[in-house]
């Protein structure tokens, strides 16, 4: 899986353990959501020196409506994907929540475009969140 | 606690990591959702679990969760088994329940890696 790959790749380069985490869970969801909703997708990465940036795309199903499936516990998984552990209703919420920022455009019956930006340790964000 | 004091207290079976029983173990998460174990469990802990497909390993390696113990005594799949071997990660089972696994363990003074989600607090300990 490609969230065991980056993973190992990313620590190999020195990225902090607590970053390297947070790009391991958002990945891992984003994977789960690719197998189980979409036809194919792909998943590409940029590392700088402040942030890793993460674009999952895919050519699927689409969502219908993305603040639906953002809200936790909202699923629409079946079987198969709660025979894996998941379909919890929680991938979206989880990679918002361990995301620094993160945007998702959908289109039923075409795919879903997903970016997700984990800033690397001393980066204040900038906005709303880095004020105190 | 030692995590071959968890296996002895659990008469569990060790499938993989017979080299870390020494390593410390303070803290457990237990759920078979892996997104809510992605969603709330912290690094370094006990993930306790009915799961035995490779999702399990695959989401414990993410958070760097210590080590997994399969309850219900359901026996991981091969392919679990092995990337468990790959990745380093002690994979024990038993035949306990999950709640009586929770219970035993938190007798001896373990604890939830967290007590309550917090929903506002976006690291919550991350």
């Amino acid at each position: 899986m490609v969230s065991s790959e980056i993973k190992k790749a990313l620590l190999a380069k020195g990225i902090p353990e607590k970053v390297v985490r947070k790009v391991a869970v958002v990945t891992f969801e984003a994977e789960v959501n690719i197998i189980s909703y979409a036809d194919q997708g792909t998943i590409h990465y940029h590392v700088s020196r402040e942030e890793v940036v993460i674009e999952a795309i895919d050519r699927g199903q689409g969502i219908p409506d993305i603040e639906l499936a953002q809200q936790e516990g909202y699923s629409t998984a079946d079987d198969t994907i709660r025979e894996m552990g998941f379909g919890a209703g929680m991938g979206l919420a989880n990679i918002k929540k361990f995301s620094d920022v993160f945007e998702i455009s959908s289109e039923v019956n075409k795919g879903t475009r997903l970016r997700s930006v984990i800033r690397i340790g001393g980066v204040p964000p900038s906005g709303e969140e880095g004020k105190q | 606690m030692q995590l071959d004091e968890i296996r002895e207290l659990l008469d569990a079976e060790v499938i993989i990591g017979h080299e870390k029983l020494g390593m410390e173990v303070n803290t457990a998460f237990g759920a078979d959702l892996m997104s809510d174990v992605l969603a709330f469990a912290r690094s370094g802990c006990l993930l306790i679990t009915g799961l035995t497909t490779p999702q399990s390993v695959r989401t414990a390696y993410a958070l760097d969760i210590a080590a997994i113990l399969i309850c219900r005594g359901k026996t991981p799949s091969d392919q679990a088994i092995e990337i468990a071997r790959e990745l380093g990660i002690p994979l024990l089972r038993t035949k306990y329940i999950l709640f009586e696994t929770c219970g035993r363990l938190y007798q001896q003074g373990i604890k939830g890696c967290i007590r309550e989600v917090c929903a506002e607090d976006k690291t919550c300990g991350m």
